[in-house]
């Protein structure tokens, strides 16, 4: 297990203790929701592992997600496996820069075609064949379709990579798309977010360099584990919803007693993330906890759904042709009850009264 | 179109256009039966105790001295459900948040197990009335292609909020979609089909009852 260059002798190196590196494979394989030997198998894949060479690209981005990334929690064994596996390029933290960093790109591609894991996040500008985002001279889309195919697997980080993102709001001028619109014949795993749980991408990474392929996927990519539930299901307000307790406002005496924010737009019910038993900074806190309501930022086209602020329940757009539909109304009964009266009006006009004589013809 | 999506569009267009052909239909059909009028009853009228149109809109919520034994199924069933949906719509807290997006108008609402609870009821009792009717000969016989479908268009919204709230079949966000797809349905449609009595059941029965006092027969 020490054989040099192993991820377990450079934790060694690092003054990471067999059993604080044993204690984090379990809690990745528990957040995994896998059997608790899984963990063991964990360290074992992971300690042995060679480095596996990791290449993240940045496409139409704000680098929120590499932020979010480097501020995995605690003294932070996660960003230690970041320190560890071999991140060969990473335009935000690495040193070089220019030419140097792209022949390094291209020459760690080669070397370890079909191997390489390769992390993206933003979206693929693709109108004007690409050219709304470049990156030494090169559109992201050329780059995709370069070094997408030679890699082993991909991982779509952030909500920009796994479905469009932000650059895809409408009207979409950048024609933004997914990495899995580009790349449709690579195992993908998104992890979306705006940015996502940095847990999640280690643990993902873990699974992957332990058992040699992506964890069990739902039907949008995402990691089941982390994204099989949504926020409202696992949050700690939820009491307060089922008991119709809302916050009117952010600052009222509900907001403050903790009560569901559902009317000022959490978007809780139809999102599926790990937020509300993940959380975010070394387990303190996420959003609603914060006082604010989930966005939705997981999900697809949550920036178009509607405003962040409108509860689920109410219209997601204005109503336009509701005043008119109720005036059209109005005349068309107006109308027709001028036509009835009209009928009856005939009718008696030629109503002809019968009499004896008639009767006796 | 994802999920998500499908929901934007229900809760904003689909809403749009269902609500408008629902009021559309709603002041058209109002408009034209209200206006219809009736001619001149020059007869002196009759005065008997308890006759009158707002004795009757009262005596045809309660069933008539023996119906209730001859046809069970149609009084307790029609009560569970048309007051299980009463409760369903107007006493679920979301259903009264959409009210109040809509008219400014809200209420306190029940706990959403209580709901959960009555929904179930609804749902049962529905289904024993929909038997009933296709088994009863004389049911049958005077069912038409507008009963089932109604029924349906009732029993869809229900159906599927249910669904939703209990995460059952289809992930949420569809499920929520299709509640609210289901709902604008039941929109569009009530204006148009038997649903309307929803509008007019009160009003004909006054108008019954009104009618028959000045003849003073208590209706």
């Amino acid at each position: 297990m020490n054989a040099n260059g192993s991820l377990m002798h450079k934790l060694a190196l690092q003054g990471v203790s067999r059993r604080s590196f044993l204690k984090y494979c379990a809690t990745l394989a528990t957040l995994m929701a896998l059997p608790p030997t899984a963990g063991r198998a964990m360290a074992e894949a992971l300690a042995q592992a060679r480095r596996p060479s990791v290449i993240w690209l940045p496409f139409q981005e704000c680098t929120g997600c590499t932020e979010s990334i480097t501020r995995s929690h605690s003294p932070s064994i996660e960003s230690m496996i970041f320190d560890t596996i071999s991140l060969d390029y990473q335009e935000t933290l690495m040193a070089a820069a220019g030419h140097q960093a792209e022949e390094v790109l291209h020459k760690v591609v080669e070397e370890n075609a079909g191997k390489f894991i390769l992390i993206i996040d933003g979206s693929v500008a693709t109108g004007l064949d690409g050219a709304y985002s470049c990156i030494a001279g090169r559109s992201n889309l050329d780059l995709l379709r370069e070094v997408g195919p030679k890699a082993a697997a991909i991982v779509a980080v952030g909500s920009c990579a796994a479905y469009g993102g932000i650059p895809k709001a409408k009207p979409n001028p950048t024609g933004a798309v997914a990495i899995s619109d580009i790349i449709r014949d690579k195992p993908i795993v998104n992890i979306p977010g705006c940015p996502p749980i940095p847990v999640v991408m280690t643990a993902v990474l873990a699974h992957f360099v332990t058992f040699g392929k992506l964890p069990e996927l739902d039907r949008l990519g995402r990691p089941r584990a982390f994204y099989g539930e949504t926020i409202h299901d696992r949050c700690y307000r939820r009491p307060f919803y089922d008991q119709g307790k809302f916050a009117k406002t952010f600052d009222d005496a509900g907001a403050r007693q903790g009560w569901c924010l559902f009317e000022l737009g959490c978007k809780g019910p139809v999102t599926y993330n790990a937020c509300a038993h993940v959380k975010w900074n070394a387990q303190t806190s996420f959003p609603i906890e914060s006082g604010h309501g989930c966005i939705g930022c997981s999900e697809p086209d949550f920036w178009d759904a509607g405003g962040f602020y409108k509860a689920l329940s109410m219209p997601a757009d204005p109503l336009k042709f509701v005043a008119g539909a109720a005036v059209a109304g109005a005349a068309v009964g107006v109308a027709v009850s001028i036509a009835n009266r009209a009928r009856k009006g005939a009718a008696r006009a030629a109503h002809e009264t019968a009499t004896l004589a008639d009767l006796e013809k | 179109m994802n999920e998500l999506q499908f929901l934007t569009w229900v809760r904003g267009p689909g809403l749009d256009i269902a609500l408008s052909i629902f009021l559309l239909g709603v002041l058209w059909r109002l408009i034209e039966i209200y206006s219809l009028g009736r001619k001149p009853d020059l007869a002196v009228p009759r005065k008997r105790p308890g006759a009158s149109g707002w004795h009757t809109i009262l005596r045809r919520s309660v069933a008539p001295p023996g119906m209730v034994k001859r046809s069970p199924v149609s009084y307790i069933g029609g009560y569970i459900f048309h007051v299980g949906l009463a409760i369903i719509v107007f006493l679920f807290v979301p259903h009264i948040k959409l009210i109040e997006g809509l008219t400014g108008l809200s209420w306190p609402g029940l706990p959403s197990q209580v709901v959960d609870a009555v929904t179930i009821v609804t749902l049962a009792a529905m289904v024993v009335v929909l038997v009933d009717r296709i088994n009863k000969p004389v049911k049958r016989y005077l069912s038409t292609f507008e009963d089932y479908f109604t029924w349906t268009l009732t029993f869809l919204p229900v159906l599927t909020g249910y669904l939703a709230v209990q995460h059952l079949f289809l992930p949420y966000t569809l499920m929520l979609a299709l509640h609210i797809l289901s709902a604008e349905l039941l929109l569009v449609f009530l204006p148009f089909t038997k649903l309307f009595h929803a509008f007019t059941v009160f009003g004909s029965r006054w108008f019954n009852g009104d009618i028959n006092a000045k003849k003073g027969v208590p209706v």
